[in-house]
């Protein structure tokens, strides 16, 4: 069975990509965040995941509102990024993992997660910035990346404790692949912010903060939300907690925190990174 | 700061529902167009026709010329389409997060991080 070895959770704000772009990693505004990750950036250079299961919401490049997908999953062999109209550079492709998509794909429809399946899918700053954050210069090519979107954008919304249970319906499906390969989860998006509307800025830091802890020890705590929960607490796109919340459904066992950062504002968004490990139940 | 729109639950927030999505239907397929630099020229060139083209109504339209972001979202908008539109006047989300709450972009940074301090 593929062996699922760890998770990593991260913000996926464009502005990183402009930072990045502009070399500002050090300026006194972004340091805070960018000193986060070299010990992420460590660990996944030392495990060497074959593959990232990268949960993710599409804020307007693939998807429409003529479609909306609910929970989507790529099964390509490549993905592309593209212009999304505001100017962030476009990265090189995205390796994909045919097979494994595939066997996820079925292995959730079965257990009642209908998916949406796409066999063309341009993927956005919500999956691209992750790997730029992870793999500097871009140097992600060797990653194998499946992609999985949840819709974070137009009400209803799967719920978090819906997100939860993907998760654990993925989980179930990777270790059920015949593979020796191994595989890491990332969820990205988040933390609190809202960005329309007069109550646009809201952000809320102590509500980040018990989040990245719950999400370590008591994960159900947080299923317990609605969305509608999210978006009263943290503010509108509060909900991408969601993907942070199906990362962890994956997880089994004893849950380890080996790393966290957690910064705010960037723009106008808390900006939380957790590295997780578990131990799987023999 | 415009005020409040009674019908939503959350003051200051426009949950972006069924209602929202079938209002804004016209304008968010403009914004989603703005993904091609192409599009972005042809509204450049003659914003009334490419709004026309859309199908957008008067107030859509009242909303793009003020560059009112608020009234956008009041008219069905949704942010991440009207961000497009935001990103075409070169704009970032801490400009149009000035704009929607009244405040100048300093103001608006400064709650920022007043709030990411946990201090308010």
């Amino acid at each position: 069975m593929a062996n699922i070895i760890g998770a990593v959770t991260t913000s996926h704000i464009p502005a990183i990509a402009n930072a990045m772009a502009n070399k500002a990693e050090e300026t006194p505004y972004w340091k805070p965040f960018f000193d986060g990750y070299p010990p992420v950036r460590k660990w996944l250079n030392e495990k060497k995941p074959d593959v990232i299961v990268l949960f993710y919401n599409d804020h307007g490049l693939e998807f429409f509102i003529d479609k909306k997908p609910t929970f989507a999953i790529g099964v390509a062999d490549e993905y592309h990024n593209s212009d999304e109209g505001w100017g962030i550079a476009t990265i090189p492709p995205v390796t994909g993992e045919s097979e494994l998509s595939w066997h996820i794909a079925n292995s959730l429809v079965e257990d009642g997660f209908d998916m949406t399946i796409c066999q063309e899918m341009k993927v956005d700053h919500g999956l691209t910035v992750p790997l730029s954050l992870m793999w500097p210069g871009n140097d992600y090519g060797h990653v194998k990346v499946i992609p999985v979107c949840i819709n974070c954008e137009q009400h209803p919304m799967p719920q978090p404790k819906r997100c939860y249970a993907l998760g654990q319906a993925i989980g179930k499906a990777i270790e059920s692949f015949d593979s020796d390969m191994t595989v890491a989860i990332f969820g990205t998006g988040g933390l609190s912010h809202q960005l329309d509307g007069e109550a646009a800025g809201t952000l809320n830091r102590k509500f980040d903060l018990e989040c990245m802890d719950k999400l370590v020890t008591n994960p159900e705590e947080l299923t317990k939300y609605s969305n509608l929960d999210l978006v009263k607490i943290g503010g509108a796109q509060t909900v991408e907690l969601n993907m942070w919340i199906a990362m962890r459904g994956v997880l089994r066992g004893k849950v380890t925190e080996l790393h966290r950062n957690y910064h705010a504002p960037i723009s106008n968004t808390g900006a939380g990174l957790l590295l997780l490990e578990h131990e799987m139940p023999k | 700061m415009t005020a409040n729109d009674p019908t939503q639950p959350i003051p200051g927030t426009y949950l972006f529902d069924g209602k929202m999505a079938k209002k804004g239907y016209g304008l968010n397929k403009m914004c989603f167009s703005f993904n091609e630099q192409s599009a972005r020229d042809e509204f450049n060139k003659d914003p009334d026709a490419y709004c026309t083209k859309f199908g957008l109504t008067d107030a859509q339209i009242k909303a793009i010329h003020e560059r009112d972001i608020i009234g956008l979202l009041q008219q069905g908008g949704s942010i991440y389409y009207v961000a497009k539109f935001a990103g075409l006047l070169k704009l970032n989300m801490q400009d149009i997060g000035a704009i929607q709450t009244g405040m100048s972009l300093d103001e608006f940074k400064a709650m920022l991080v007043r709030r990411g301090a946990g201090e308010e």
